[in-house]
């Protein structure tokens, strides 16, 4: 029999705090991130093709579920994340506002793909040249479509701006002021 | 069908409920909206919106050259792109006028189908999603992961491959791709006999199909249908027998039918043209064994880009490659209509050129967004989740609905 | 019967049906083209709808070309019909002016030109008499302008980022 390897999966480590025997204390934030980060619920608001590389991510061989995000949430109220996927166009871009306003604090954008980020290969008078010209995207992923490693690295970033964020973010002016810069109340 | 009556008072005017399914809906497996008059689960009208995904594609092609063409045909049907740009290759040796070698045209033959496998996995699996069965879709999805790995080896791309060029392909197969293909023909009948097994013959889910979205064949043909929504309808229009394109004459295979035209029909339709797929597929690579080995294009080299090796070694070579990337070199003028079976049905691509470096005129004669006209006739009557069904039966790929 | 034939037998009957409302008949890369007078094609294609020799029930597709060089022709409608047991494809023609732009629908014969039409109407500007539903299908609906037309460019005409001198326009 050989020998046994070393195993190479890392637990991950715990945030500073203080332990003792049946309790952790530490920061509130901490905590909090951790639970936000390693459960988003996903809304993918799939228009084209990149709607089928994310078919291709949520299923077995690139299993989205993993991270926390087995269900996805088509309703707004119930979605952390807004996962921009495809193409969007003028037409469509005050649908998207909407369903981005439904959603409740925290909440995340994710622009996959080129079109969603900038309007991709179609400088056209009916794309919108990106989201992040009617919403506050927090992270773009560049592909035509993105493969489903980079999805993953995508959300793995979204993981970490949850996880980083202060409880206190999302009520200070300045992000009331970012929102007001977008038209959004 | 039965409309709920009100027992309480005697209730002589009925108002019906208007109910917004979309633009995003998490049944809709693309963005468009239908405003559906109903009453109590069952509904009266139906009125779609589409233009969700406009991206001004004939508008785009006038501006492009020919090379530049094939990314976005990759984007109208995207779930089987290889078809859609073989169709628009073809399209334009059509118009030039040159003649493919056979073992080129195999090849071709061997993408085109594993595109229309691979499309028809979707749909499939899909609507098996849409009637509650998640499992089939996480099993035969797999397939389509080994698809995209046949991909990736022969071009580079998983989803929109732009793959081939005018006069053939860029490049041979691979002894990679061989084993992956020979791998790949394998495993994919058991998996897909596995799939049938969940749903083919599942009680609940024929109760749930039959009967579900119907079309007769007249109407069909009317509205113009065409691919396996028509061939469920009993009509056996496949382009790949009507006007043979690119050595299907060949090829021995059948055409699927149904009859009452519903969703069971088109599943089972799709169902069987995957087999029929397989099939073309082992034929193609045991003709290929017959053909010349090494040849995976025409000499065409006005439009053939060079192999890069050349292009920095001869003269000749580069000024071809020169031209061609900068659009220079002589484009016949001519009027051209060539049509493939694309997943969805006739994909047709109708090209003007006047000798200029960029189409005059292009025009895509879009399967999809013909035959999406008749989802109102369709769901009159029928009710709510049936109409989602029917939606999804129908294989309605927004890319091509708006292009 | 194969396509010179089929393109002569189209031809007298057309001929004997419309007399002058038809106007040229050839060959055009495999495809029998009839060029046809704008006011008459909805009558034109239910005869070969009608008739029981030709019976092109099948309507492939319809598109729009503006030749904006042609003064008098601007715009021409092109229509493909098939007639599916026998195999025959053909291809009708229209040209007009841009200053009438009134084109019989052919919805009451093809249920499928409903859509293609509104396509043509939105792209062109093409008036189809007699539509069930003539409004814009893909654009957004309070567009001002018909943008396949050749004098409107592709891009959007309000975008201020974009440096036309790093774009090579």
């Amino acid at each position: 029999m050989s020998s046994i390897e070393k195993s190479k999966i890392e637990i991950a480590k715990a945030p500073p705090g203080i332990e003792g025997a049946g309790f952790f204390a530490t920061s509130l934030d901490k905590a909090v991130g951790i639970a936000r980060s390693n459960s988003l619920w996903p809304l993918p608001f799939a228009t084209s093709c990149c709607g089928i590389e994310f078919m291709a991510t949520m299923a077995s061989t690139y299993d989205l579920a993993r991270f926390g995000s087995e269900r996805l949430s088509f309703s707004p109220r119930q979605a952390d994340l807004l996962m921009v996927m495809g193409t969007i166009s003028k037409k469509l871009a005050p649908v998207l506002l909407q369903v981005y306003e439904q959603m409740a604090e925290p909440k995340w954008v994710l622009s996959m793909g080129a079109c969603a980020s900038s309007g991709g290969i179609f400088d056209t008078y009916s794309v919108l040249q990106g989201i992040d010209r009617i919403l506050p995207v927090d992270v773009y992923i560049p592909g035509c479509p993105p493969r489903p490693e980079q999805v993953l690295d995508g959300i793995m970033q979204i993981q970490k701006l949850a996880q980083s964020e202060t409880i206190r973010r999302r009520d200070s002016p300045e992000y009331t002021a970012m929102l007001n810069k977008y038209g959004i109340e | 069908m039965s409309i709920a009556k009100n027992t309480s008072t005697d209730i002589i005017e009925k108002e019906y409920t208007t109910l917004n399914l979309g633009p995003t809906h998490p049944a809709t497996h693309g963005i468009f909206q239908n405003v559906l008059k109903m009453d109590g689960e069952v509904i009266m009208e139906a009125e779609s919106t589409v233009g969700y995904i406009h991206r001004a594609f004939e508008k785009l092609a006038e501006r492009r050259p020919f090379y530049q063409i094939t990314p976005i045909t990759d984007r109208l049907n995207y779930c089987s792109s290889p078809i859609n740009n073989m169709g628009w290759h073809m399209t334009v040796e059509k118009l030039i006028g040159v003649e493919i070698p056979k073992r080129v045209q195999y090849m071709r033959v061997i993408i085109m189908e594993l595109a229309r496998i691979a499309d028809h996995v979707i749909c499939n699996s899909v609507i098996g999603v849409d009637t509650g069965a998640m499992t089939g879709f996480l099993y035969i999805f797999q397939m389509r992961e080994r698809i995209y790995e046949i991909y990736e080896e022969l071009c580079g791309a998983r989803l929109t491959t732009n793959i081939g060029r005018i006069g053939g392909l860029e490049r041979d197969f691979s002894p990679k791709a061989w084993d992956l293909l020979d791998k790949f023909l394998k495993d994919f009948p058991p998996a897909l006999k596995e799939f049938e097994n969940l749903l083919m013959r599942n009680r609940i889910f024929m109760d749930r199909t039959i009967g579900c979205g119907p079309i007769s064949a007249e109407r069909a043909l009317n509205y113009s249908f065409s691919g396996p929504n028509l061939r469920a309808a009993g009509v056996d229009y496949d382009v790949r027998v009507m006007n043979p394109y690119s050595s299907y004459e060949e090829f021995d295979f059948i055409i699927p039918l149904g009859t009452n035209g519903d969703t069971y029909d088109r599943f089972m339709v799709r169902e069987q043209e995957m087999w029929e797929s397989v099939s073309i597929i082992k034929q193609a690579i045991e003709k290929i064994k017959k053909e010349p080995k090494g040849v995976f294009h025409a000499d065409v080299p006005e439009f053939y880009l060079p192999p890069k090796e050349e292009v920095y070694n001869n003269m000749e070579a580069l000024i071809y490659h020169f031209k061609i990337v900068m659009g220079e070199t002589e484009i016949p003028k001519g009027e051209v209509y060539h049509a493939v079976e694309g997943g969805n049905g006739e994909l047709g691509y109708y090209l003007i050129s006047d000798g200029g470096r960029t189409p005059y005129r292009l025009h895509f004669r879009r399967p999809c967004f013909i035959y999406y006209q008749a989802f109102t006739e369709m769901v009159k009557g029928a009710m709510l989740s049936d109409a989602i069904l029917t939606m999804s039966s129908m294989n309605v790929i927004a890319g091509e609905l708006d292009a | 019967m194969d396509n010179n034939s089929l393109l002569t037998t189209i031809q007298s009957k057309l001929m004997s049906q419309f007399g002058n409302d038809f106007l040229s008949a050839e060959l055009v890369a495999d495809y029998p083209t009839f060029i046809i007078k704008k006011d008459r094609i909805a009558d034109v294609i239910r005869f070969l709808y009608d008739d029981t020799e030709l019976a092109f029930q099948y309507l492939t597709t319809l598109a729009t070309i503006h030749y904006p060089d042609n003064q008098g022709q601007e715009f021409a409608v092109m229509y493909q019909l098939h007639n599916l047991p026998k195999n025959y494809r053909i291809r009708l023609k229209i040209f007009f002016s841009v200053n009438d732009l009134t084109v019989p629908s052919i919805t009451s014969v093809f249920s499928a030109a409903n859509w293609m039409e509104r396509q043509e109407y939105d792209f062109f500007g093409i008036q189809f008499k007699d539509h069930p539903n003539l409004k814009r299908i893909l654009n957004m609906d309070d567009m001002d302008y018909h943008p396949m037309r050749k004098e409107y460019a592709l891009e959007d005409a309000t975008r201020e980022d974009k440096d036309d001198k790093m774009f090579g326009r």
